[in-house]
């Protein structure tokens, strides 16, 4: 054998087998698998370095931990900060504990979040939205008044709606990682942690306007796009330009013959392939600046693509086992209801 | 009388100081080991004695030193863990206080057979006067050759520093601990890594307890294996016991692990009995997030075998009949106190304490709290009791570090236990009010459970 | 997001750059930041409460962005980010203080100083607050008062009434 010849780890996933480099976390082993079986992950963002373990959406049960050592991992981990051993099984949307787990983080990530997706922009595009829609129940429990904050303008491009934030941390570290100059990070702690800037600043960087991109829920917007139309209404198309800041290469979102907003190029898992300049995100709006390429892939199933969510598509592997029928009686009572 | 280990001179005047330290027989240790062990000696020594971590794991102290990684030309630290926040638990203070060159001659020894050239202690902002204390005897130690460069001609270098802390109970978490001293919000880091491989500036680092690097001071002066005589099984040695609640006689004891509960509750040696001829209600063993027992499992298990102060004793019958030593944090409730109230009490702590990187722990933390302060006012339902139950293991098990467990364990054990008078607080919304539940049935002897 | 309308600005003296150059002395060539917490500690003690000026400052001293500073200024609760009483009453308020009287003292130090958890008196001596567990249980019911955070063990009714008026005489003698 030559001695720098990587030898790829054997992981099995909800029973689908895939070989993965030593390395790699569950998530990304999974995410090469595809599918029903790609936990969510509401605060990792494989560009983001660090980023990830904090929203435990994506937790998942390991029932051998390895070839090795094929004792099972003592509790669910998070799927997007634990890498995989040679030999290692993991359960995710077959194992009811996983799915009463991550019922249990949608329910406690939405018991403080306004819930106010008729009048957000993020709306169709959410995160948060999807995963309330695919796990969440139909009422919450919670019955005290949720934590409030005041609007703040980072500067006149971007808005922060703190009350609608996870703290995923996720824009903290894109200015961290991004620009030179962090301005704005978590203040206090616990439930009334907060994105701030602590006095009111624009956040002035090139590409600061990534926060907006990065973000799961409509806590950072932007404010050139504010109110202007649903995203469901909206056509992306995929462009580029030759851009002196950053690759110019951006999904151009139209209406009509008008151009209401840019962002990054997104991945099926929500994440940009590229980080786009500020210049690209709000001043470049006429289609003279852009080269058109072609219409941007949109899932068929997508909010996006079908102008509202499809009902609760029933993965094989839970058709076929009472257990799991069990753990998702919620959604699959929610499906029926919807056809 | 048990052996005292750590306390044996506690009430000598001015053993707080160095000379009357050194006279009693202090830093004797720091010679041994300098003089006459290698570092892998003293580590050899610890891993004999069986101790194990002070702090509230448990984890066999010798074993974690022996995870350290040692790669070339990359300094290694030390870091005491002086946090102490646990509510129930204030032994480290005590030592700090009144006896601060053991810590001292601990980090010494310990540094040592770590291979580390600076350590730092970090003790929690509050307790300032012992910040300055630990300082003074820094000093003083440094001043008579056993800190600084080549101590005692043997060539080794050590600097100690204090470090405070900024008012934070997750800083005890020795990740949250490690970044706080970095200068950092106390967030603990995702494992792993863990501190022995990256901690301290992405150094191999080990975090230890007060006591538990106090305590290597007898076990080098005796051997590690004169350690392992004192106590039973797997918990070996003495321990430090903060004893707080309605006993007559709170305080610091040191016990010979073993020593029967109901000796340790009512003997003048130690608790001296329930203060002003009450009756037991219910203990918390070992610091406020190990589960609360009801009297009737305190001095018996559900076996009916008397139960003993060791990590395993306090441990028997799992989370269903037993409890944890956990830090040693030994709470006493008397018959007139109200678990539910207490029970809030506590959700309130670790509302107030939790760093908010991780959502259960973040949001569950606080609605549990606010369950819990319904109920305690009289405006809850039976279907509030089940919430909790329910919100409690949405958090257990799912959150980075252990603060959820903690904040999830005492919901859990007092709803297992109490749950009658969470019922009769929904029941009776306004006599919960005026008066508290009282003694109940809980100091009833059980049919013992044969296994 | 932190008020600033209150705020303070300060001029660091010889004496307290001394002391934040001791601190920075204790770690590593570019850790400097881990004199953070120490250094929040002294501008405390020096004016009572950190304002947004002294923590600016503390970050240009440090050589690391303000936002790194308030970041950790309002994660740990021994920080005051607004104009305390002289003498600030820290009460603890955790379960085994409890079960010995604490929320009774509470309540005594409420109506002895007038004024609720959190303000200040109009005399600008006092202000009280509940704080989580000192760890001190056995010695319980316990306050402390900063900046050197001197405690005061197994308080009655009486022996905080004691206190109260000896910090007053001393307050306003001064």
């Amino acid at each position: 054998m030559m001695a720098d010849e990587v030898v790829n780890f054997k992981v099995t996933i909800d029973g689908i087998p895939v070989e993965v480099a030593p390395g790699t976390t569950i998530l990304n082993a999974a995410r090469q698998i595809g599918g029903d079986i790609v936990p969510p992950a509401m605060c990792y963002y494989s560009k983001l370095e660090g980023s990830g373990g904090k929203c435990r959406t994506c937790l998942v049960r390991v029932s051998k931990g390895s070839e090795k050592d094929p004792r099972p991992m003592p509790k669910l981990v998070a799927s997007c900060r634990t890498t995989v051993m040679d030999g290692m099984e993991v359960q995710n949307i077959t194992s009811p504990e996983v799915v009463e787990a991550r019922k249990g983080v949608v329910e406690i990530l939405l018991i403080n979040h306004p819930l106010d997706c008729p009048i957000c922009d993020q709306a169709g595009e959410c995160k948060l939205q999807d995963l309330g829609y695919e796990h969440g129940s139909e009422s919450t429990r919670y019955e005290f008044e949720r934590r409030t904050f005041e609007r703040i303008d980072l500067g006149d491009k971007i808005q922060l709606h703190m009350n609608r934030c996870i703290l995923c941390y996720r824009c903290v570290y894109v200015a961290n990682q991004l620009t030179e100059e962090r301005e704005h990070g978590i203040l206090y702690r616990g439930d009334h942690s907060e994105i701030s800037t602590h006095i009111e600043k624009a956040l002035d960087h090139d590409f600061i306007g990534n926060v907006i991109d990065v973000c799961p829920v409509g806590a950072l917007t932007d404010k050139t796009f504010r109110f202007k139309n649903r995203v469901w209404f909206t056509k992306p198309i995929d462009a580029h330009r030759d851009c002196p800041t950053c690759s110019g290469k951006v999904t151009l979102w139209y209406k009509g013959e008008e151009v209401l907003r840019v962002t990054g190029r997104k991945d099926d898992f929500g994440e940009v392939e590229d980080f786009i300049c500020n210049t690209c995100r709000f001043d470049t709006k006429k289609t003279s600046d852009w080269v058109l390429e072609h219409p941007t892939d949109v899932e068929k199933e997508s909010v996006i693509g079908a102008n509202h969510y499809e009902s609760f598509n029933l993965p094989p592997v839970i058709k076929e086992n009472e257990k799991l029928q069990l753990a998702n009686a919620e959604q699959l009572q929610r499906a029926e209801r919807l056809k | 009388m048990g052996r005292k280990l750590l306390l044996e001179h506690i009430n000598e005047p001015g053993i707080n100081t160095f000379a009357v330290y050194r006279q009693k027989g202090g830093y004797r240790a720091v010679e041994k080991a300098l003089k006459t062990m290698s570092p892998d000696d003293v580590v050899e020594e610890v891993k004999k004695s069986g101790l194990r971590g002070r702090g509230g794991a448990g984890f066999p102290t010798g074993m974690k030193w022996s995870f350290l990684a040692k790669p070339e030309g990359v300094p290694r630290y030390l870091v005491c863990n002086g946090d102490e926040s646990e509510p129930g638990t204030f032994k480290d203070r005590y030592l700090m206080t009144h006896i601060p060159h053991a810590l001292v001659e601990g980090m010494i020894v310990s540094s040592y057979a770590l291979g580390a050239n600076t350590s730092y202690i970090y003790v929690r902002g509050e307790m300032m006067p012992q910040i300055r204390i630990l300082e003074n005897a820094i000093a003083e130690a440094k001043a008579a050759g056993f800190l600084g460069n080549n101590i005692l001609g043997t060539g080794y270098n050590l600097e100690i520093y204090v470090q405070p802390g900024g008012g934070a109970y997750i800083c005890g978490e020795e990740t949250a601990l490690l970044e706080s001293l970095e200068g950092k919000r106390g967030n603990p880091r995702i494992k792993p890594p863990f501190p022995a491989i990256a901690g301290l500036y992405g150094c191999p680092t080990v975090v230890n307890n007060v006591e538990s690097i106090a305590a290597t001071v007898p076990i080098i002066n005796d051997g590690g294996e004169e350690y392992a005589k004192i106590g039973i099984e797997r918990s070996t040695g003495t321990k430090l016991i903060s004893a707080s609640g309605n006993i007559n006689k709170p305080g610091v004891y040191e016990i010979e692990l073993g020593v029967p509960v109901e000796e340790f509750i009512y003997s003048d040696e130690y608790c001296g009995g329930i203060a002003n001829g009450k009756k037991l209600k219910a203990l918390v063993a070992g610091g406020s997030s190990v589960p609360i027992l009801p009297a009737n499992l305190i001095t018996k298990t559900a076996t009916g075998n008397p139960r003993l102060m060791t990590y395993e004793s306090l441990a028997d019958g799992g989370f269903q009949t037993g409890s944890m030593m956990g830090s040693g944090g030994f709470i006493v409730f008397d018959e007139d106190q109200c678990i539910v109230r207490n029970t809030w009490n506590f959700a309130r702590f670790y509302h107030h304490e939790s760093c908010g990187q991780c959502s259960p722990c973040r949001e569950g933390t606080g609605w549990m709290e606010k369950v819990l302060h319904k109920i305690e006012l009289g405006h809850g339902s039976m279907e509030d009791i089940d919430l909790l139950w329910d919100i409690q293991r949405k958090i257990e098990g799912n959150t980075i570090c252990p603060l959820g467990d903690a904040a999830a364990w005492p919901v859990a054990a007092a709803i297992r236990h109490f749950r009658d008078e969470f019922e009769w607080h929904v029941l009776n919304p306004q006599e919960s009010q005026t008066r508290n539940y009282g003694l109940a049935h809980y100091a009833d002897p059980l049919e013992p459970v044969v296994q | 997001m932190l008020s600033v309308q209150e705020n303070l600005p300060v001029e660091f003296s010889e004496q307290l750059l001394a002391k934040f150059a001791e601190v920075v002395s204790r770690y590593p060539a570019g850790k400097q930041k881990s004199a953070l917490l120490p250094i929040l500690h002294l501008v405390q003690a020096e004016y009572g409460w950190l304002s947004t000026d002294a923590m600016d400052k503390v970050a240009a001293y440090l050589q690391i962005k303000p936002i790194e500073v308030y970041e950790v200024a309002t994660f740990y609760t021994m920080y005051f980010l607004k104009p305390q009483g002289k003498y600030a009453l820290e009460v603890c308020r955790t379960g085994p203080c409890c079960l010995v009287g604490a929320e009774r003292i509470m309540r005594h130090i409420e109506q002895r100083l007038g004024v609720k958890e959190g303000e200040v008196t109009p005399d600008g001596l006092f202000s009280w607050r509940g704080v989580e567990c000192l760890a001190a249980c056995g010695f319980g019911p316990v306050l402390q008062i900063g900046p050197e955070y001197t405690f005061y063990e197994n308080l009655t009714e009486e022996s905080v009434d004691a206190l109260i008026d000896t910090l007053k005489n001393k307050g306003l003698g001064q």
